[in-house]
């Protein structure tokens, strides 16, 4: 592979099929099993041969009987992994390529302000509190992407690859490249956030998007309560109190995935959209359909809580914020999609 | 019979002469006999000598901070424990202030929760903190990266650590775990007289001991002196508030605790408390004999019939004191492995 000036995760692009898992896949990973079950193999053979040439070792602990039984288990083991692998391979050569049938599909995320497209610091918007506000930054975490097809058939875009950061100040992070199986997805599905899994994984887990080098730099997240930020936006408002500079500013840094070690907030937000009324996307090969996704940063002040800039300038890690995270977890609807 | 005793007598001589060296020369992580196992997974993260060393230069490497300034090792000084001897809270690049007390970097292979509200859950990710806290180092990762990479000592050092010369946010703080996993006082008094290494207590330190055990003993849990536990030992909230652990868990349970900090080098590790708020061992003695508050969720141990606190006699107090003093151990605050000209020695020649 060579080496782009961008990361995979900064341009979205996903051309390398190694980034991808075929649709079959898309919830047990069988790759991997295949992988697993050619290295397995060859260890259960050096172990059953070791095992007949030696004498046993424990015979309080395993009774003859158990002995036979777990022969025939790992028999059937070796077996069952041999058949996987034969499978696996014997796939591969019948569909030469499984890699090769997939196609380009492209998710669009546009920030919008109710009927208003969001424009960063000069855009004046009012919420359903009546006040007005400008914003100046907006970022959140889209990962965890999933297609829906009209026969109910998952597709998952594989874990690792599947964490974008969408800033409203660099268009880029915008379009989201991805790779598909063809044929027709009636529902996108998305974590709005991080999942809990990946919040708690080894430093060396952390690429990306997520790698303490970007996260952090862009200050999605909290190093001193170990955790992404899965949403951030800031701006101004006349409705805020004066803080500490002089400025009317309100701030929302949302995050919270349920705890480590005792249980606390969690905000990880799952969403579903339903394809179907605005145009189901067809994935096909030689074309690039785009699903144009909106968010309305509206709906993170009008939502089942009315969010008030003046009662709540600022909502971090607080009780608080579960209500402002399910406001905006309903911000995201289907504009069209282009096939 | 005789030539045996002579052998004996001669082994403990080149034993004796070779003390020194062995404080020397990198041995890898060797669990203390008298330690539980460490919860530190060092199967994902092996400690070696060049991955420990690689640790030890970033661990004093003031480019880690904004304006290459500050290290690790400039609020985290062995000689104090690695804490910040004299400063009750920290104090960071251009003389700003945190609002709690710097704690020892020492056995955080036990350690399963990092910083006094315990918000850090494992070790490789806890340097990301000072490293990147406005009143602490202020720097951003990104940057550490590109400054550690235009350096020419470091790319070979991370090859010969990690394998290849890519300077990554992971193989940075792991290095960085390497040598804080090193940091391991266990030759303190106490521990040679529980290993029965021919040290004895004096009768007073063994008195302050036996009290010890009956008043201290169940939050600063021998052998580590700390149950890793989230308690409110009821000082005074400051009047900034900082409730502690509910910082990070939301729980109100959990309000104005903090974790229990070991007592290990306590003698060298002044000031005391998550705001430091005192110089010396008997101000906090007195403190849990007539100075404990009754603050929310205070802990039940502190609660006694008609008070709170802790019955302690002045001259209980002092022989208490005499007993945490054998809990310092100079061969670790000295130990030139861990130290900063050791580190200088080696690479900045």
């Amino acid at each position: 592979m060579t080496k782009s000036k961008y990361p995979a995760w900064k341009t979205g692009d996903f051309s390398n099929p190694a980034n991808l898992q075929p649709i079959a896949a898309a919830n047990t990973g069988f790759t991997v099993q295949i992988t697993a079950g050619g290295l397995a193999t060859p260890l259960f053979i050096v172990y059953i041969c070791f095992r007949k040439n030696q004498p046993e070792i424990a015979p309080n602990t395993v009774s003859k009987n158990n002995q036979a039984a777990m022969k025939i288990f790992f028999k059937m083991t070796m077996l069952s992994m041999l058949t996987v692998v034969v499978l696996g391979s014997a796939k591969k050569e019948d569909h030469p390529g499984i890699r090769n049938e997939l196609v380009d599909l492209t998710l669009e995320f546009d920030n919008v302000a109710g009927s208003k497209d969001l424009l960063l610091n000069s855009g004046d918007y009012t919420n359903s509190s009546g006040e007005s506000l400008n914003v100046s930054q907006l970022q959140y975490f889209v990962s965890n992407i999933k297609f829906t097809g009209r026969n109910g058939k998952l597709f998952s875009v594989k874990q690792d690859d599947s964490y974008f950061l969408i800033q409203e100040h660099e268009a880029g992070t915008q379009t989201i490249k991805l790779k598909v199986p063809p044929g027709e997805y009636n529902k996108v599905t998305f974590v709005l956030g991080v999942d809990s899994l990946r919040n708690t994984m080894p430093i060396d887990k952390r690429k990306g998007v997520l790698d303490p080098s970007s996260s952090m730099d862009n200050g999605m997240y909290w190093s001193w309560n170990s955790g992404y930020i899965f949403f951030k936006m800031e701006g101004t408002s006349d409705a805020a109190p004066e803080d500490p500079t002089g400025n009317r500013r309100f701030r929302f840094h949302i995050g919270g995935f349920g705890g480590y070690s005792a249980p606390t907030i969690n905000n990880i937000k799952s969403v579903t959209l339903d394809l179907s009324k605005q145009g189901a996307v067809k994935a096909k090969k030689g074309r690039n359909a785009t699903i144009y996704i909106k968010a309305d940063i509206l709906k993170t002040f009008n939502g089942v809580t009315k969010l008030s800039i003046a009662a709540h300038p600022s909502v971090m890690f607080s009780e608080y914020s579960v209500n402002v995270a399910n406001n905006y977890s309903k911000m995201f609807y289907h504009d069209r999609t282009v096939n | 019979m005789n030539r045996r005793y002579y052998f004996i007598i001669i082994g403990l001589l080149v034993l004796l002469t070779s003390a020194g060296t062995i404080l020397n020369e990198f041995t890898g992580f060797q669990k203390p006999v008298n330690f539980p196992q460490p919860v530190y997974d060092f199967s994902k993260n092996p400690v070696t000598k060049d991955g420990f060393e690689l640790g030890r230069k970033l661990f004093y490497d003031p480019r880690l901070s904004r304006n290459n300034t500050i290290g690790c090792g400039s609020c985290h000084i062995q000689g104090a424990a690695f804490t910040h001897h004299g400063h009750d809270v920290s104090h960071g690049i251009d003389d700003r202030l945190g609002s709690r007390n710097s704690p020892p970097i020492m056995n955080l292979a036990w350690a399963n929760a990092f910083f006094w509200d315990g918000g850090v859950f494992h070790l490789d990710l806890q340097p990301l903190v000072p490293i990147t806290t406005f009143s602490e180092m202020d720097e951003k990762m990104s940057v550490v990266l590109e400054k550690l990479r235009q350096q020419p000592d470091y790319p070979g050092l991370f090859k010969k650590a990690f394998g290849s010369e890519e300077i990554t946010s992971a193989k940075t703080m792991k290095a960085l775990s390497q040598f804080m996993l090193m940091c391991i006082s266990s030759n303190s008094k106490y521990d040679k007289v529980m290993r029965k290494e021919g040290e004895t207590f004096t009768p007073e330190e063994e008195e302050g001991y036996q009290l010890f055990k009956q008043k201290c003993n169940t939050c600063h849990a021998e052998p580590l002196f700390t149950d890793y536990s989230f308690r409110n030992n009821g000082v005074q909230p400051n009047r900034n508030d900082d409730r502690g652990r509910f910082v990070i868990t939301l729980d109100s349970n959990d309000s104005y605790k903090f974790k229990v900090p070991t007592l290990r080098n306590i003698e060298v590790t002044a000031p005391y408390m998550h705001d430091g708020r005192f110089y010396g061992l008997g101000q906090v003695l007195d403190h849990y004999r007539s100075g404990v508050q009754h603050t929310p969720n205070l802990d039940p141990l502190l609660e006694q019939k008609g008070g709170h606190g802790i019955p302690l006699t002045d001259e209980e107090k002092l022989k208490v004191i005499a007993f945490l003093k054998t809990l310092t151990d100079r061969e670790f605050l000295k130990n030139p492995l861990l130290s900063e000209q050791e580190g200088l020695l080696i690479y900045d020649k």
